[in-house]
Parts: C-alpha cells; sequence; structure tokens
C-alpha cells in the first residue's frame, strides 16, 4: 500500500472541496472492503483518501414524500437489510442476504457496492480493465467474464449485485459536485457505463463527484425478486444473476423490467425478455420462454458459454420468485 | 528400561477421553502468538518483488529507485540480470523498510525489464504438452498373471496379453478423468521474524519443522546450527509445504544480518500462492475389464500431470488405488509447466490417485447396473494392503451412518425433485502413519510439578494436548497438571510434521520418558508403602498398591521423596523401531451424499460419512476434529479449489482468496465421524490420521455427483460450468 494522505470531511460539501478533479488522485473510503484490498496489491495508489463515514446526511434510510423511500449512500448493508421501509423491496432485500456475510454486510455500504470496481482477475492482477489476448491466440481464461457487449475491449462484468435490483424497481441516484451547488438526480439504469478507454471508468461518476442517495419509487403494485446463482453459501461473486420486477392485473403482466448481473461490463437490462413476458400470465413456462428471450444476444467468450444457460435459468427463476412461486433450484 | 505399553481400554484414565485442546482458549481469545503475531522491537518489514511473467529472462534489474524511497533500508537483490525464471510470482528481490507501505513502495519502484520466452501451463493437455516438449517418461509397470515366454518380446506379450483380457472381460469401461491443481492456500502464509544478533540468529519461523530447520538457516549465514535457534509456537496451516526456512527465510535472516535489525518477512497472499506450494494434478486415460461379479480382472492406463516446472506428475505406484488387479499395465507422463515446483501436499499422491481410479469403480457399477457398494465390496478381493476385511467392517458401518440402503438408487434413476437430482457415492483409502523420530525431556521436581520439552510443534492438531494426556496417563495425573513444552529447536530433536508422523512419535518419546520415571518414582516410593516398585501403580493423583488402593501415597508426597534434585528423563523414539506403542498402515471409508441442480450444474453436499481406523485413539476429540478437517478440505477440492493458469500468459489469475473458491462452513453439509477403533486396532497402538481423511472425499463426491446425474464429470474440481458441459455431452 502507497502512503496516503487522509480526509474525513463532515459534510457533503467538504467531501467536494477534498476530492481531486483527476482520476486516480483521491479515492473515495466507505466501508472500505474493495478499496483496501485493490489499495494493498496497488491497483489503485491515491495521494488521498477521503473518508465519508462521518457525513451524517450520507447515512441513514427514511421514507420520501411520495411513497418511497431514500438511503444514504453511506449506509451498511445490514442496516438496509433490516430496515421496515425496505420490506416491500423484495429484490434488494434477496440480493443483501446472499452475500452471505456477516463481516460484508455489517461493513459494506449500499453505495460502495454500486461503485465496486470489477473482479475481473486480469484488472485485479494488474492488466488494467482492458486486457487483451496479447499473442492472438484467443486463449485468454475467461470464464466468468462477459456474455453481452463484450466486443470491444471491455469484458469483465459489472461487480454490483444491488445494481440490478435497483434498475429493476426504477431506483434514482443523487449524484453532487464538482461544486457544491451541483446536483443531478440520475435513473439507476443511467449510472453505469462500459468504458471506452482508459479515461473511463464504470460509472458516469467524475473523480469530484459523489453518489450521495439511492431513492426508490414508491413500490405501487410492483412485485419484485433477484434470484443469484451462486456456486457457495458464501460471499463469492454469482456466476450469474437476475432482478425482475412486475406488475400484473387479471393475472397478466402489464409492466416489467428484467435486469441481469455478472453477464456484461454493465447491469444488463433485457428488453427482450421484457417483450416476452409483458402480455403474459406468470406460469413456469412462460417464465422460462422469458429467460430464452433474454439470452438470445447471448455471445460467450473463449470460456464462458456456460454463463448462458445460467443467465438464462436467473431470469426464469426471478420472475417465479417475484411471483411468489417455487423458482427451483436449491 | 520400563516395559513400555499402554493400558487398557478399561484401565485408561485421561487415554480415549473426549479432552479439549490445552490452547484452545489461548487460540480463541488471540493470546496465542502465531509467528504472523510475532513483532521485535526495531523491526524491518520485508517485501517481496514476484516476477510478473510465467517464464522470462531478467536482461536488466535497477534497485536505486527503490533505495531512494522514504523508509526503504536494504534492497536484497536474489535474481541477477541473465537468470532465466520458470514460474510466475519467483522472487527477483526483497525490499527491507521501516514501514510496510515503505516496502511496497520501494518494490514498486525497481526497475527490471525481461525477454519473454514460451509459456506452457496446459498440464490437461497431453498432446499440446508432447509438442511443446514438455514431457518425459515418469516411468510405469506391467503385471499379468501370464508370464512371457523366453523368446516373447515383453512390450507385444504384453499388449497382447491386455487385449486378450479385455476382450475375455464380461464389462469393459473407457474412461478419462482428472484432477487439477490446487494450492496449499495456508491461512497463515510462510514465513519468519528473524533476528541476527551476536553471531547469533533467533528466527521466528512458521514451520511444521522446528527440530529441522535451524540447519537450513546456518548453512546460507555461515553459522553452525546450534547459533541458530527457530522457534514457532503456533502455526497457521503448513499441510506438507512447511519443511524448510525456504529461500525467502534466508534471504530475511540476510538481511538481519547486513542490516542488524530484525526482519519481519510474510509473503504477501498472491505469492503465497503462487510460490509457497501447490499438489500435483493427474489426468488418466483407462481402459479396465471385470468378470460378471464386478471385479476387475485387467487395468490398462496412462496418466500424466505435473508438479510444475520440476515435472513429477502422480507416481504410477499408487495407479490404481489400493485396488489392484491381478493385470495391470499402468504408465505415467511427468509435464514441465511454469508453475513453482509442487510440494507434499497432505497424503502426496493419495488423493489424485483415489480421485481418478476410485471413480472407475463406480463407472463399472453404473456400466453394469449395479449398486456401486455391491461393486467394491467385489472388489476388496484387490485390496493390496491385508486390509479386506477391515474395508468390509467400516463399508458396513458407513452404511447403516449414511442410510445407504434405503437411500440408494442406481446412476441417474433417482427421482427428480423439480430440477435437483440426489445421489451417493463412496471410496476407500490406506495411509502410513507410522511413528517420526522423537525425543522428550522430562522433569518431576520435589514439589509434584511435572514439565516436559519436545522439539516438535503442533499444526493445530492437538500436539501439545496429547502430549499432555500421555504424561498425565503415566503419572494418573489430569492434563492440566503436566507443562508441556514444544516449538523450539532448542529442545530434544522431534522430526517434522508430515506424513501422518507426529502422534505416534511423541506418544512413543512422551510415554516411554514418563514411563521410566516412574520408574524412577515407584523404586523410591515402594519402602515407604512397604511394597515392591512393580506393585505400585499411580492412579488419580496418587501412588498406590495395586489390589490395596488404601496403602497410598499422593503425587505430591511422592515427589517430595525426591529431596533436592528434580527427576529428569529423556528418552527417544527412532522411526521404524518396532514398537508396542504405535504402529502403521490404516483403512479408510468415506460416503458422500449430494445434490445437484441440473439447471445450474451447482452441487450442494448434504452429508458425508467418514469412518477412519488410527490404531489406538489417544484423543477422540482432536482427533475427529482432524477427520472433519481433513473431509472439509477433501470438500473444498472436490467443488471449489482449482488453480487456474491463464493459457496464453500462464499467470495465476485467482492468486487472491477473493478468486480462489473456497467452501464455508454452509457448503460442507452434515459430517458423520466415526473412528473404528475394535480391541484388533487398539492394539496395534497408535498411528497418524493427519492424512487418510483427506483422501477419498474427491472421489466419493465424484461417484455421488455421477449416481445423481448419471454423468460422469471427469474432472475435479465439478464446478458448475463442468456439471453443467458433462451433461450437455451426455444431451
Amino acid at each position: 500500500m502507497k502512503l496516503f494522505e487522509y480526509a474525513a470531511p463532515r459534510t457533503e460539501a467538504e467531501v467536494l472541496q477534498v476530492l481531486s478533479p483527476e482520476f486516480g488522485k483521491t479515492e473515495i473510503l466507505a466501508g472500505g472492503t474493495d478499496l483496501i484490498g485493490l489499495m494493498k496489491k496497488m491497483i489503485v495508489t491515491p495521494d488521498r483518501v477521503v473518508n465519508i463515514m462521518n457525513v451524517p446526511t450520507l447515512q441513514g434510510i427514511e421514507p420520501t414524500d411520495e411513497g418511497g423511500v431514500r438511503i444514504g449512500a453511506a449506509t451498511t448493508l445490514d442496516v438496509v437489510r433490516t430496515s421496515p421501509y425496505m420490506k416491500p423491496y423484495s429484490a434488494v432485500l434477496q440480493v443483501i442476504a446472499g452475500i452471505n456475510s456477516l463481516q460484508l454486510q455489517a461493513q459494506g455500504t449500499i453505495g460502495g457496492e454500486l461503485c465496486r470496481r470489477p473482479q475481473c482477475w486480469f484488472f485485479r492482477n494488474g492488466e488494467g480493465l482492458f486486457w487483451s489476448s496479447r499473442h492472438g491466440t484467443g486463449e485468454r481464461d475467461d470464464r466468468y467474464h462477459a456474455i453481452f457487449d463484450n466486443e470491444g475491449p471491455a469484458r469483465f462484468v459489472s461487480p454490483s449485485r444491488i445494481a440490478p435490483a435497483l434498475i429493476a424497481l426504477g431506483a434514482r441516484l443523487r449524484v453532487i459536485g464538482p461544486r457544491a451547488e451541483d446536483e443531478q438526480w440520475v435513473p439507476a439504469s443511467a449510472f453505469f457505463q462500459k468504458p471506452k478507454h482508459e479515461q473511463q471508468k464504470e460509472t458516469i461518476l467524475r473523480p469530484d463527484q459523489l453518489l450521495t442517495h439511492i431513492e426508490l419509487p414508491p413500490v405501487d403494485g410492483w412485485l419484485s425478486a433477484t434470484y443469484e446463482v451462486r456456486q457457495s453459501v458464501g460471499p463469492d461473486a454469482p456466476l450469474a444473476a437476475a432482478a425482475c420486477a412486475f406488475r400484473h392485473s387479471g393475472g397478466i403482466v402489464r409492466e416489467a423490467r428484467i435486469v441481469l448481473g455478472q453477464v456484461a461490463p454493465t447491469p444488463w437490462y433485457s428488453h427482450e425478455a421484457v417483450a416476452a413476458l409483458v402480455g403474459m400470465p406468470v406460469t413456469v413456462e412462460t417464465a422460462e420462454i422469458a429467460g430464452q428471450a433474454a439470452v438470445q444476444r447471448a455471445r460467450p467468450l473463449n470460456n464462458n458459454a456456460y454463463k448462458v444457460q445460467l443467465a438464462k435459468v436467473a431470469v426464469k427463476r426471478a420472475i417465479l420468485l417475484a411471483a411468489g412461486m417455487n423458482p427451483g433450484g436449491f | 528400561m520400563a516395559n513400555y505399553a499402554w493400558p487398557s481400554r478399561d484401565e485408561a484414565q485421561v487415554i480415549g477421553k473426549k479432552t479439549s485442546r490445552l490452547d484452545g482458549v489461548a487460540k480463541s481469545t488471540g493470546t496465542a502468538k502465531y509467528t504472523y503475531d510475532v513483532n521485535l522491537k526495531g523491526q524491518l518489514i520485508a517485501k517481496a518483488l514476484g516476477c510478473p511473467h510465467a517464464h522470462c529472462r531478467i536482461t536488466k534489474i535497477d534497485t536505486s529507485p527503490a533505495l531512494r524511497v522514504p523508509g526503504v533500508v536494504h534492497v536484497e537483490v536474489l535474481r541477477d540480470a541473465g537468470s532465466e525464471i520458470e514460474w510466475q510470482g519467483e522472487i527477483l528481490a526483497v525490499v527491507a523498510a521501516e514501514t510496510e507501505g515503505a516496502a511496497a513502495e520501494g518494490v514498486k519502484a525497481i526497475r527490471v525489464e525481461y525477454e519473454p520466452l514460451d509459456v506452457f501451463v496446459k498440464d490437461y493437455d497431453l498432446e499440446a504438452a508432447e509438442r511443446a516438449g514438455r514431457t518425459s517418461s515418469g516411468g510405469g509397470r506391467v503385471q499379468t498373471e501370464r508370464e512371457p515366454g523366453p523368446n516373447d518380446d515383453e512390450d507385444k506379450f504384453a499388449d497382447a496379453e491386455i487385449e486378450r483380457l479385455l476382450k475375455a472381460s464380461k464389462y469393459v469401461v473407457e474412461g478419462f478423468y482428472g484432477i487439477d491443481p490446487i494450492t496449499h492456500c495456508c491461512l497463515e502464509p510462510h514465513g519468519s521474524t528473524v533476528e541476527f544478533k551476536d553471531g547469533k540468529l533467533l528466527a521466528y519461523l512458521s514451520t511444521q519443522n522446528v527440530s529441522g530447520t535451524d540447519d537450513g538457516f546456518a548453512r546460507d549465514l555461515n553459522l553452525t546450527a546450534s547459533d541458530v535457534e527457530v522457534r514457532c509456537d503456533y502455526i497457521g496451516g503448513g499441510f506438507g509445504s512447511k519443511f524448510a526456512p525456504d529461500y525467502w527465510g534466508v534471504a530475511a535472516a540476510r538481511i538481519s544480518q547486513k542490516t542488524g535489525r530484525p526482519v519481519k518477512f510474510m509473503l504477501d497472499r498472491d505469492l503465497e500462492l503462487k510460490l509457497a506450494g501447490n499438489r500435483p494434478s493427474a489426468y488418466l486415460k483407462v481402459r479396465v475389464g471385470a468378470d460378471e461379479n464386478g471385479v476387475i480382472q485387467v487395468w490398462d492406463s496412462h496418466h500424466w500431470g505435473t508438479g510444475g516446472a520440476t515435472g513429477g506428475a502422480v507416481s504410477q505406484n499408487v495407479v490404481p488405488y489400493v485396488l489392484v488387479p491381478k493385470n495391470y499395465r499402468r504408465r505415467v507422463t511427468n509435464i514441465k509447466t511454469n508453475a513453482a515446483p509442487a510440494r507434499a501436499w497432505r497424503a502426496p499422491n493419495h488423493p489424485q490417485a483415489c480421485a481418478i481410479s476410485q471413480t472407475v469403480i463406480d463407472d463399472l457399477a453404473r456400466v453394469m447396473g449395479k449398486d456401486s457398494y455391491d461393486v467394491f465390496l467385489a472388489n476388496l478381493v484387490n485390496a493390496t494392503n491385508g486390509k479386506a476385511d477391515v474395508y468390509r467392517e467400516q463399508m458396513r458401518i458407513a452404511a447403516e451412518l449414511m442410510g445407504w440402503k434405503e437411500k440408494y438408487h442406481l446412476h441417474g434413476k433417482g427421482p427428480r425433485n423439480g430440477s435437483i437430482v440426489e445421489g451417493l457415492g463412496m471410496a476407500l483409502h490406506t495411509w502410513g502413519g507410522a511413528a517420526n523420530n522423537s525425543s522428550c525431556t522430562l522433569r518431576i521436581r520435589p514439589d509434584g510439578s511435572v514439565e516436559s520439552w519436545c522439539g516438535t510443534q503442533d499444526l493445530g492438531t492437538g500436539t501439545r494436548t496429547v502430549c499432555a494426556m500421555v504424561l498425565a496417563e503415566t503419572f494418573g495425573l489430569s492434563p492440566a497438571d503436566v507443562r508441556v513444552n514444544i516449538g523450539s529447536s532448542k529442545y530434544p530433536v522431534s522430526g517434522a510434521s508430515g506424513g501422518s508422523t507426529t502422534v505416534g512419535g511423541v506418544s512413543e518419546s512422551h510415554r516411554r520418558a514418563a514411563q521410566d520415571a516412574l520408574e524412577k518414582l515407584f523404586a523410591l516410593v515402594a519402602p515407604k508403602l512397604e511394597a515392591q516398585a512393580e506393585q505400585l501403580e499411580a492412579v488419580g493423583g496418587r501412588i498406590r498398591v495395586k489390589g490395596a488402593p488404601q496403602r497410598s501415597i499422593s503425587w505430591k508426597e511422592a515427589c517430595a521423596l525426591l529431596g533436592d534434585m528434580p527427576l529428569e528423563v529423556t528418552q527417544s523414539y527412532r522411526s521404524g523401531t518396532p514398537s508396542p506403542l504405535s504402529s502403521s498402515q490404516v483403512a479408510g471409508v468415506q460416503m458422500a451424499h449430494v445434490a445437484v441442480d441440473l439447471e445450474t450444474g451447482v452441487v450442494r453436499m448434504k452429508k458425508f460419512v467418514a469412518v477412519q481406523d488410527q490404531g489406538l485413539v489417544i484423543n477422540p476429540k482432536t482427533c475427529a476434529s482432524q477427520i472433519y478437517g481433513g473431509v472439509c478440505m477433501g470438500i473444498a477440492g472436490a467443488l471449489f479449489e482449482q488453480r487456474i493458469m491463464d493459457p496464453e500468459t500462464g499467470a495465476f489469475v485467482n492468486c487472491e482468496l477473493s478468486d480462489y473458491r473456497l467452501p464455508r462452513l454452509g457448503d460442507v453439509g452434515e459430517i458423520i465421524v466415526h473412528l473404528y477403533e475394535p480391541d484388533s486396532e487398539r492394539q496395534r497402538g497408535v498411528v497418524g490420521n493427519g492424512e487418510p481423511p483427506v483422501i477419498s472425499p474427491i472421489a466419493a463426491i465424484s461417484n455421488a455427483i455421477c449416481n445423481a446425474t448419471g454423468v460422469r464429470v471427469p474432472v475435479a474440481p465439478y464446478t458448475p460450468q463442468r456439471v453443467l458441459e458433462a451433461l450437455q455431452r451426455r444431451a
């Protein structure tokens, strides 16, 4: 770990004052469950670490006037999981329960979870986000990499486990900076991006901006669920995941959002799966068809064709789970 | 010299009673100091520069920028320009600094230029290895009942005979089986804190070998072994990888010698996984032929694998494993890859041999449409270790504990619950486990206190507690009444803890020393009790006359008879000496019950049964713990662990714990341990059980998956990807 300066501001405005406009110079520390490891391996080497855990406005969960809920970005996952306001948002709660580590739940924050860097092992071992086949053999071990949107140099998968659920639920994110008066509310789906070059990151956040809040709309009849295909009961990243939210009437799905996780450089919104589901009743068969539709455009890499099957199953099971049906599996 | 023996099951007061570890509280409260916890005043922290390439030549190395980093005190170059590096992570230089951060920045500042060389890591691909010129013969053996005639060409005869036997077989199985390399993955990485002072070296080393590592340091530093003291009170895992100071330990000592400062140098996680121990892979192509009862009559196999840059695949001597038919041909090809050399991994060769050959027996059952249990039972006639009867009884017990008969179905024919199918599998194993060399010095003081010294080490298995139990049993005391000192090279020499040899060794030396001491004490006590020494016994804190317990004195009173001088005895056991206290060769049977999700390929452990013989059990509690641990480690190897090398670059891509998958407690399911200790085994004396329980799980789990799905997943670990691929191949 490189020696660094440490800042512990007490307000959102103070945070903005100590952030650098240049990538890599400052890093935001929340729970630190991701950042510390990256710093120890010197994958990130900030001159200054800005701890945001002392900023009171970034903590806690409260209902909004519209009947939704607003979560401070520095709220820990176990606080989110046990909040009475979160009860209707099954898709989020299921993910946090599935993280299956008391330490990560107690220490990790929801904002930090959204801003995690990719778990891609080439990136974590110092090859950068845009690793390539140096000798053109096409034989890199990409078993955990993307099966969608992987044509360019970015083939990692978006690491956030909560993001698909937030996008499916129609969440908005509050981003501030660089100036104290700069504030924007961004749809969760627009927060993530696939970087095209080294100067871009995996979210739209500039280095001198801060994610402060996550706002979920009122549930308003929407049912939701996340299904993650996990090899172990531990906190390891799932092999594939899907979040589904839908609204139905008369037994027919009227509106739906289906977002896959761990399959693309961003959370992967599946218009195909939505199109397959809307207008249909939820049955094992229609869920299966939606799963099939979700992976139509999948293009596996050298060693990850199995993820297509897992993504398909994740979509099917998320739909069934959201409908309160037995999703199958363990 | 006393007549060395163990008390009978009825007489034993301490031995055979479940006893908690004496250091359990210290370990669980953090007061126990592991090597990683040792910090010396004024110490430097060392960090290593590991080679980023799997195969290259260093053309230039410049450490001067590192020396300019504030806080850096010393840079020790281990590999100069011109050196060929054959695996990723090999340490090129070590930076010692005032702080960890400065050491890390120093490492980052070193400038190295490399010339890349060809990389090969595809140990599973025999043809590619041959094309790359990376193979060499590891030998082989042919054994046939019929002998070649005087004019026969031996190879041609063997060919013809194998083909004839296969043709004559009622059932033939042809298959491919494999197991990838894994690492030792010690939770406490390799390393030491060392202090060179006044021409002497004190090394706190994370080691399985305190008595045998002093000379490793001495040689390199131009000292004598007596100038070196190696200490290890507690160790966070070794599994066969921590027998030597290693070149990084020697480098730390050299830096301490040069700088006059203590040096702490523990490997970072990635280097721990890359350098400090891995288990060779094994891949096998085989044809077997069996008679109408499923007894294998002929085995014909070729296996290959890698022990890293030095070659060494799994020995052909253990293939097929335990159950060896009268006719067999086996050969092995060693593959040299760009990976660090393998180290002994808990039961070297056995888990792999079991995984690639006892799966064949299960496939035979599948082909025959028979219960796998019956086919294993039939093949016990081929058991080469004389343990067929033990296995038969152990199988009966294991089956009962598993509920095998009630649950079993033919391969792939069980009920399906949604996408979930379940299955059972079994395997069996053997191991030596003979007692190692061990010496013990024992002192009984006139105040009644008992203290012992032995240069052994406790790998976490409960060695300290076993030493105390043996002494306490002998003296009629309780384990808490004796003080056991282990973990220093200055104590009487004891062997390295490897190969399940420790419990036998320390039981020998401590029992011998204690019986000798007690004999001397009896001689002093006898006149006092108006009895002969041989009429006395030590029971319940008193020395008394056998058959007349009222004629007794307390242990303290007895010791007071020593006068001013403590009674001191040193006794040794030399490995291989026939003894009534210990023996070797054990048998074990294990059974697995798994569930498989056919849609995701995820395997879940439901239940695991381990029936294990280890002769006489000193402490049933830690003995069972050892088996629980072995089974967990076996489950890890079956379902999770794999050293993943990028085929193109040779980079060890999952070298951090966040990517190196391991099971959690919730993944191991229910584990039932049965200590198999009938009189026939107990009378054999102590045999080690560190290795045996880790041997069978992979084969047993593979067989259970095959029983559940009807499909063999050929190569361990049986990950969702591999299970799905196997299911797809069938479809």
